[in-house]
């Protein structure tokens, strides 16, 4: 049968390959960061930057062209708010800050707590768009019936390529996985109707 | 149990008889067995879901099943095929038939080995007992993709958990065949020596050691943000559903080759023996099993192509993804090589083989076509699709299982098998298995769409073929179970050789092999006579 030296040599050999084992576990989780690191480097998946104030101010306009931004705004299957943006295009300059407002309105009778998540088209000039303010840095939680208005504040970095001429700013809104505590059951037995 | 009795004639058997023994067997003979009848077993429950698929496709309309029972079928389909009955099968080949080919006594960790096969049985329960919970079986996909994954009812915690057990089961038996070969080999078989077979099952161990603990990982972010309210897949806490797919084909196709190298191995040893000549180019077989399974897991987002790559993407992945078609074409043209001015014969093993290199290359072959970006827009998840990997798989993956099973059944049972009824079963699977599946290439590139059950008028034709086809295949495959029944109860006697041409530290054992074999390890001599 097998030797003490095959013996010791297969423990050795196992428990390598049982590491192997745990850290190919582990990297499926490390995906994770680096997915985001890579989309954010590459502004693949239309993620859009955030700078503060300051890094905005400092940016200096390239008066010489204008850019398109308009603005979408869906919400997701199944959560009953409305929401639009209050104008649906705008003209700005590259380098200079703007800001325009979207309004939300809870349909329903619950309070419920919902997060926006922002995307840009194309994707190459999402890295070239950031927001210094915006609704959806934070999550919103509204009364049964209330409206409210949100600003977003963005620059687009003058670097944006010629060839891009208008962009636009995608944002849904989702049902924050946060439930509200003090809401019925009913909102967290749901399957989605 | 005359099973048990024959064993209990040899020297050292102090086993346990009955149910027991099979319980706690830590043979490798024994765990072998188990592994193909369960693999078996799963074979015709899957089976018996791609009959209700094709029963549901016979027409246009809806005849048979509701829509969310015909999803549950190619979900259930798609997971007892892949994880229950070709990866165990490939598995139980490597118990058997690893020790014996490198002179090994048994498997380095038997204990293990008794673990990683009674692992299944529980984690089949637990994925088929979900057809019988309210909400149905799992019917999103058997790629699990999330948001549509998180919708299934009751079934969702058995799917992650019987996924779970899957994995544990391969991961312990991969590590064991790599400690088996690295450790046990007898004095004098080489790495450069051992029958290919073991090399490609070497190959394919490192791919599961390294791809299925991040399937593990990517379940268990599917559980927790199903129940414990994370956000790996949900873009309102900041995650991404594409995500998954990327983490999920990581995995996955690594795990289309962990299907697929093992067939490799076995038809590498098949064609030399029934061509009397030696394998061509051996070295160079090796090299691009290797090459093969390197490149896999660089090539994953080439099942995703239309998610919104930027081009440099797109290029990167549609070039390493032809890339593979060099060493798989190495490996297809060595074979060829080989039967090139042999002496064949055409036993059932062969027939199998030879339609293993014609067939699997067919479906290489729409592999390419699928794996140029710009077509796969149109492509992408047609019933294009559905023929190219079932070209790969069932005329792949299951012809080389079925080939290796008749090229060692007389070696495992000690008796021959019934060619007559094996040329029957070869020439009906061969025909109907192209009846089935070519018809789906036209269906695909028609525009038919995959995992509908209905379909528009104009693909009524061909799917009535194809479910006609798919009706003969399921109904070959009794014969093939009856050849297995009849081989194992009796026949005439099998040589220890078996095969004229067959060379191979296995053929030098009797036929059946005694319970434990290489109790003392072989002469070198032996080892050099091999055609590897």
């Amino acid at each position: 049968m097998t030797t003490e030296t095959q013996q010791r040599a297969t423990r050795r050999l196992v428990s390598r390959l049982a590491l192997v084992v745990v850290a190919m576990f582990g990297f499926g989780y490390l995906l994770v960061p680096l997915y985001d690191v890579f989309c954010e480097v590459t502004g693949m998946n239309g993620k859009t930057g955030r700078l503060s104030a300051e890094q905005a101010n400092s940016m200096t306009a390239d008066p010489s062209r204008l850019v398109t931004v308009e603005f979408v705004t869906s919400v997701n299957s199944g959560f009953p708010w409305n929401f639009k943006p209050m104008v649906s295009r705008v003209e700005v300059v590259p380098g200079k800050q703007m800001e325009v407002m979207f309004e939300v309105t809870n349909r329903t009778s619950d309070t419920a707590i919902g997060q926006a998540v922002p995307s840009v088209a194309p994707n190459e000039a999402a890295r070239y768009f950031s927001k210094t303010e915006c609704f959806c840095f934070t999550e919103q939680k509204l009364a049964p019936g209330e409206t409210r208005q949100m600003p977003v504040r963005f620059i687009v970095d003058p670097r944006l390529p010629k060839n891009i001429e208008s962009l636009t700013l995608g944002y849904t809104f989702f049902r924050s996985t946060v439930q509200v505590s003090a809401s019925p059951a009913q909102n967290a037995t749901k399957p989605e109707s | 149990m005359s099973d048990a009795a024959v064993h209990h004639d040899h020297h050292d058997a102090h086993h346990p008889t009955g149910i027991m023994r099979w319980l706690t067997t830590t043979n490798h003979k024994d765990i072998g067995t188990m592994y193909l009848v369960f693999s078996l077993m799963m074979f015709f429950v899957g089976g018996a879901m791609a009959m209700v698929i094709r029963l549901e496709l016979f027409q246009p309309g809806l005849q048979w099943v509701d829509p969310q029972f015909f999803n549950s079928m190619t979900t259930m389909h798609a997971l007892v095929m892949i994880f229950g009955a070709v990866m165990p099968a490939w598995t139980g080949f490597a118990n058997w038939m690893i020790p014996m080919m490198i002179g090994a006594p048994d498997m380095a960790l038997p204990r293990l080995n008794n673990w990683s096969f009674w692992i299944l049985p529980f984690a089949f329960t637990l994925l088929l007992m979900t057809l019988f919970l309210p909400g149905g079986a799992p019917a999103g996909g058997w790629t699990m993709y999330p948001p549509l994954v998180l919708q299934t009812g009751a079934a969702f915690p058995f799917l992650i958990f019987a996924v779970h057990f899957m994995g544990a089961s391969s991961v312990a038996g991969a590590i064991n065949i790599i400690a088996t070969v690295f450790n046990l080999r007898a004095p004098g078989m080489t790495l450069m020596k051992l029958p290919l077979f073991v090399w490609t099952w070497i190959i394919t161990a490192f791919l599961l050691i390294a791809s299925i603990p991040v399937l593990a990982g990517a379940v268990t972010m599917l559980l927790t943000d199903k129940f414990f309210g994370t956000a790996f897949f949900s873009a309102a806490g900041g995650g991404d559903p594409v995500m998954f797919q990327h983490i999920f084909w990581f995995f996955g196709h690594p795990e289309v080759y962990i299907l697929i190298l093992p067939a490799f191995g076995i038809v590498s040893a098949i064609i030399p023996t029934f061509a009397r000549k030696p394998l061509f180019g051996y070295s160079s077989m090796v090299y691009a099993a290797a090459s093969i399974a390197f490149l896999s897991f660089i090539v994953w987002a080439h099942h995703m192509f239309t998610v919104g790559m930027p081009l440099a993407g797109e290029l990167f992945f549609m070039y390493a993804t032809i890339l593979i078609a060099v060493p798989t074409g190495v490996k297809v043209f060595n074979w060829v090589a080989t039967m090139w001015q042999s002496s064949m014969t055409f036993e059932t093993p062969m027939l199998f083989s030879i339609a293993f290199v014609v067939l699997f290359t067919i479906g290489g072959f729409s592999g390419l076509m699928l794996g140029i970006t710009p077509v796969d827009f149109q492509y992408h998840d047609t019933y294009f699709v559905v023929a190219h990997f079932h070209y790969v798989l069932v005329t792949g993956a299951i012809f080389a299982l079925m080939a290796g099973t008749y090229f060692w059944l007389p070696k495992w049972t000690g008796h021959m098998y019934d060619e007559t009824l094996g040329q029957l079963h070869f020439w009906l699977s061969t025909i109907s298995v192209n009846v089935l599946f070519f018809p789906q290439h036209f269906l695909g590139l028609a525009g038919m769409p995959r995992r509908i059950p209905d379909y528009a008028v104009q693909f009524a034709d061909w799917n009535m073929v194809s479910s006609l086809g798919g009706f003969v295949f399921g109904v070959s495959q009794l014969l093939f179970l009856a050849v297995i029944v009849k081989c194992a109860r009796g026949g005439a006697k099998a040589r220890d050789q078996v095969w004229e041409g067959a060379r191979g530290l296995e053929w030098t054992l009797p036929s059946p092999p005694p319970y434990h074999s290489f109790s003392t390890p072989p002469a070198p001599a032996t080892i050099d006579g091999g055609y590897r």
